[in-house]
């Protein structure tokens, strides 16, 4: 690309150079899940604050406590990639209001209390009367039941809040490091939202929904990959639009290396085909077969992951 | 502001890539194996015969707006006395977010769990003493010392010579310069 320039370095430190590679298969897997539970946050919550009745199946009632079993995954996955795991605890004794790792840290702390109060309110007649019945459970159970079911409209709205957030912050993450061209888009934030919207709903259509909840999730699953889709393109424009380093960033999805993963993974496979596959299920009344959830789900991880691999190999210094 | 405000400067027409500043700092540092805290880029631009070369010992900028104190969660990464950028060992997670953040690609995980980098030598520099890097260069070609200080010898070379610093479009205010 630069044919007139030469550059030898006696630089040699390991997971940096030639490419950049401090953060490795943990941290996609937790965008993905961290994603994941934001979609089904934000789905199962509005769900009923949009319908007047609570959900009728099992799976959308027990959708916080899966969200909290996966949010835990992925913070195990966090947790593994920290080079010196012992301070952990670190991210607790500061806020810092520049860092959307501090942010996500404290958004992290947030989502658990709001999901189970989510979770325990979803709880049927007869699923809370065998709850009860336990002795030990009882004096505990009955105030929190009381309060999650008087205080329902508004758990439900700060579960809503919280999915913005872990969503929004899985993509800033990324997208604050403007030292990688690759990430240095304000895109990225609205992006993963999106994507976590889809692959939560992706997640939920795994399941048997009652034929509202199920219509419900598949029309937002077609609004998400639609924006996904459109934000796809924006920010491949901005990166055609910039500077040489943009430049790169866009010969990295367009010619380079990750091409072929981007488009056949990322957009084929786990956008454009998943897509036109729930709009001929809606409008022939077909079954959602799960190989559309699925591959929503493959997509979902796939972009996290091309984008972080790719985000590490573009930095200014292949620009001196 | 009061105090000073450390500075580098790196006389490219002096430099001949000999790694003395590498060597000098894995020594002063305990830099382990495999890892630097200081190196050396070797440019040569052009066409035959047209050709310019160039030899950087280059470094942690120490930024005057350093993004990888920012994206720091904890508050281990900071901005000590004269501007150093510093990392407080024990409040490292070792989450990597400042190496992704660092333009200049200068830190790194050690061994022992927390991220390092160049501390501009300020253990030194409390002293009296010039960096280890600085100390060692056979062709004087660093000069350590504060901008504030007008009578400095980074001031003088700064005010005598062209200069540039590495990537000034990422708006972090690098503050080692370069002499051409």
């Amino acid at each position: 690309m630069t044919g007139n320039l030469e550059v030898v370095t006696t630089r040699h430190n390991a997971a940096i150079d030639p490419v950049l590679s401090a953060w490795g298969w943990e941290i996609p897997v937790y965008l993905f899940l961290g994603g994941l539970v934001a979609g089904l946050l934000i789905l199962g919550a509005g769900y009923e604050l949009l319908h007047p009745d609570r959900p009728r199946s099992r799976a959308l009632r027990a959708m916080p406590f899966a969200a909290l079993g996966l949010l835990s995954l992925g913070m195990l996955a966090l947790f593994l990639d920290l080079a010196h795991k012992l301070h952990v605890y670190r991210f607790y004794l500061a806020f810092r209001w520049t860092s959307p790792m501090s942010w996500g840290s404290w958004i992290l702390l947030l989502v658990y209390p709001v999901a189970f109060l989510h979770g325990v309110g979803s709880l049927t007649a007869g699923q809370r009367e065998t709850l009860l019945a336990r002795r030990a459970l009882a004096p505990l159970l009955r105030p929190l039941l009381r309060w999650a079911d008087r205080a329902r409209r508004a758990v439900l709205k700060t579960s809503v809040v919280a999915g913005l957030g872990l969503g929004l912050y899985t993509g800033l993450l990324l997208g604050t490091l403007a030292a990688r061209p690759q990430w240095n888009t304000a895109v990225l934030g609205p992006l993963f939202l999106a994507s976590g919207l889809s692959t939560g709903a992706a997640f939920l259509l795994l399941f048997r929904l009652d034929e509202r909840e199920h219509d419900f999730v598949v029309r937002w699953d077609v609004g998400a990959i639609l924006v996904e889709l459109l934000l796809l393109g924006a920010m491949l424009l901005g990166f055609a639009a910039g500077d040489r380093s943009a430049q790169h960033a866009l010969y990295h999805l367009m010619g380079g290396p990750w091409t072929s993963a981007f488009w056949s993974l990322v957009v084929f496979a786990g956008l454009l085909v998943p897509l036109a596959m729930e709009l001929i299920g809606r409008r022939r009344r077909l079954p959602l077969a799960a190989l559309a959830p699925a591959l929503i789900l493959a997509g979902g991880f796939a972009l996290r992951w091309v984008l972080l691999v790719a985000g590490q190999a573009s930095s200014f210094r292949e620009f001196p | 502001m009061t105090g000073p405000r450390w500075a580098m400067t790196v006389d490219t027409r002096l430099c001949v890539a000999c790694k003395a500043c590498v060597l000098a700092c894995k020594a002063e540092n305990a830099v382990p194996d495999g890892f630097c805290r200081d190196w050396l880029v070797e440019e040569t631009r052009g066409e035959f015969p047209e050709l310019h070369a160039q030899n950087r010992s280059e470094r942690c900028n120490h930024c005057s707006e350093p993004p990888c104190v920012d994206a720091c969660p904890t508050g281990a990464s900071h901005v000590a006395g004269g501007g150093a950028v510093l990392v407080t060992h024990d409040k490292c997670t070792g989450c990597k977010a400042c190496i992704a953040a660092c333009p200049y690609d200068a830190r790194y995980v050690h061994p022992g769990g927390w991220v390092d980098k160049c501390t501009f030598c300020l253990h030194r520099a409390q002293r009296g003493d010039q960096p280890a890097c600085v100390s060692v260069c056979p062709t004087y070609c660093l000069d350590f010392g504060d901008l504030g200080d007008p009578d400095s010898v980074v001031s003088h070379k700064l005010r005598e010579r062209r200069f540039k610093v590495l990537h000034p479009e990422t708006g972090c205010g690098p503050n080692v310069y370069f002499l051409e």
